[in-house]
């Protein structure tokens, strides 16, 4: 498929054709829509999916013997194969739908911490973890008496890999760590982390958030024992996510939520498990979002990944440069590898101040602490603007950004 | 003036600017500005209004049965929000604010402020207001 991909020229104004909501109008401007990070806007193909859905496939899966569901399971399990192609896992049964990233760490954190966690043991996070992936492991940290460690920062924003290695240890028995951080946008070494924990025999979750919408991942390639992402920022729908896990350490690992589905028979005293997937799925899931996601990975896939990534290598590079140049703004976050995410800070104006003014001019952006309060911490700062940019995105959009914020540079100064 | 006569004041004022949301904002700074400063020695963490992005200080104190707040905040636009609220309130009886409608926030085109996305901040600023003001009437 890649081949022909290739050939493709990028036409960013057809792109955006296929995007609804981009056409919208919000306080009277045309929306400029800078907020991918937290969620992405979806195409007309996934909507149409969706709807579909709902209009002419809808059933329960995996339970009935009656032809609507026999239909839809087929396009709710081809719609996992199209996820397991897409990350290139071994076998579809080591996708498991989720509601999104933070349940599939809360699912790896409970399953795992119940059957391998023991007092003293360590796991490993960093400094710029989102929130989803630190409380998780705090908590099954605290039930088991484990100790949670933090592979520091430098100042900008790339992780310390010897503190790192110096960190792993034969205490240590899990190491979850973000691909790209969704704050601060830098893409992080995970091929290499991995390999270090896998020296020691140390399995890893990658939080895979960020980087699903913006590069191609090969869980294989990166050797990842989990990775983890949420539909709604690959353009797909809310509500559902995937975790990816190896089949071996899958079948170790307890079920998280238990129900209907998730077994091969039950009496009151003892039940029997079912096997993957369906083991991790308990109750009706939300086919909807399923086949929507798989649609979302058709469209990415028809686009094409690497050209996607080149394009935001442009818009990443153009919107440094143009906000590097504002008097007074810094941008939180210099590594040398990022994604298309820009945090920044302006002297003496509050990040939510400038968000206000933005959205008043029809700029969405994000502001605060990104559920990243760790991260502020570090840099001593209240919050950032953060605007993330996706393939659909603009250098007309930059512009506009810009001049957003010398506007309220001069409103609020 | 009363609670009531202060909010159609406020009313009144925002008026003018219509439909257009820079003079507002540009007001709503300006009134920000002026906010009557709440003391240094009360800019402490449990003066803290929870739910906000940006930091938003209350103090309160009774003089002669009536409520004086002062505050501060962090983010100007916010400091605005807040003296509007501290114009409306401040030196009146308990009883006169626990009992405020507080209409005005809707009709001069500011209810955004008090949308969930803001994290709650006004709305957690006017809950704040009004258990103070209960605290009092509690002790008189």
């Amino acid at each position: 498929m890649n081949s022909t991909i290739k050939d493709r020229v990028f036409d960013v104004v057809s792109v955006r054709e296929s995007f609804p909501i981009l056409s919208k109008k919000v306080n009277g401007k045309t929306l400029v829509y800078l907020d991918s990070g937290a969620t992405a806007q979806k195409p007309q193909t996934v909507i149409d999916a969706v709807d579909n859905y709902y209009r002419n496939q809808n059933a329960n899966i995996h339970r009935g013997v009656h032809t609507l569901s026999q239909e839809i399971t087929v396009i709710y399990e081809n719609a996992r194969a199209t996820i397991q192609n897409h990350l290139n896992a071994k076998y579809p049964h080591e996708i498991i739908f989720t509601s999104g990233t933070t349940e599939s760490i809360n699912l790896l954190a409970a399953s795992f911490g119940k059957k391998f966690l023991q007092a003293g043991d360590e796991i490993i996070i960093s400094a710029m973890e989102h929130h989803s992936n630190i409380l998780p492991w705090q908590v099954v940290c605290e039930e088991k008496g484990a100790v949670l460690k933090v592979i520091p920062i430098s100042e900008k924003g790339e992780l310390l890999l010897d503190e790192y290695k110096k960190l792993l240890s034969s205490k240590t028995k899990m190491v979850a760590i973000t691909h790209i951080s969704n704050t601060l946008g830098t893409l992080n070494p995970v091929k290499q982390i991995i390999e270090l924990a896998h020296e020691k025999g140390i399995p890893v979750l990658i939080d895979g958030a960020q980087a699903v919408p913006h590069q191609k991942v090969d869980v294989q390639v990166l050797d990842a024992d989990f990775y983890c992402f949420s539909g709604h920022k690959l353009f797909g729908p809310t509500g559902v996510g995937i975790l990816y896990g190896k089949e071996k350490w899958l079948n170790e690992l307890p079920p998280y939520k238990v129900g209907g589905g998730t077994i091969k028979m039950v009496t009151f005293e003892k039940t029997v498990y079912a096997d993957l997937p369906l083991k991790f799925e308990a109750g009706t899931p939300h086919i909807a979002g399923g086949i929507g996601l798989a649609a979302a990975i058709d469209y990415v896939n028809s686009i094409g990944l690497e050209n996607i990534q080149e394009y935001e290598k442009e818009l990443l590079h153009y919107a440094t440069g143009k906000l590097s140049a504002i008097s007074g703004l810094k941008i939180i976050g210099n590594a040398k590898e990022k994604a298309s995410v820009i945090s920044f800070v302006i002297e003496g104006i509050h990040p939510l101040d400038i968000g206000t003014i933005l959205d008043k001019l029809g700029i969405a952006v994000r502001t605060g602490h990104h559920c990243t309060q760790p991260l502020m911490e570090f840099y001593c700062i209240p919050g950032t603007v953060r605007a993330s940019f996706a393939f659909y995105n603009t250098k007309e959009e930059i512009d506009l950004l810009i001049a957003g914020i010398e506007k309220a540079i001069k409103i609020l100064k | 003036m009363t609670i009531e006569e202060t909010e159609k004041e406020i009313t009144e004022e925002f008026k003018l600017f219509g439909n257009e949301w820079e003079g507002k904002y540009e007001h709503l700074i300006d009134l920000g500005r002026s906010l009557p400063l709440i003391d240094n020695k009360y800019k402490t963490d449990d003066k803290l209004i929870r739910g906000c992005q940006s930091k938003v200080w209350l103090h309160s104190e009774i003089q002669d049965g009536k409520i004086i707040f002062t505050a501060d905040s962090d983010a100007i636009i916010t400091k605005g929000v807040v003296a509007l609220m501290i114009r409306v309130l401040s030196n009146h009886t308990p009883d006169e604010i626990i009992n405020a409608q507080l209409d005005f926030i809707d009709k001069v085109g500011l209810k955004e402020h008090l949308s969930p996305t803001r994290a709650n901040g006004l709305v957690n600023m006017i809950k704040q207001m009004k258990m103070d003001s209960l605290a009092y009437k509690a002790k008189t």
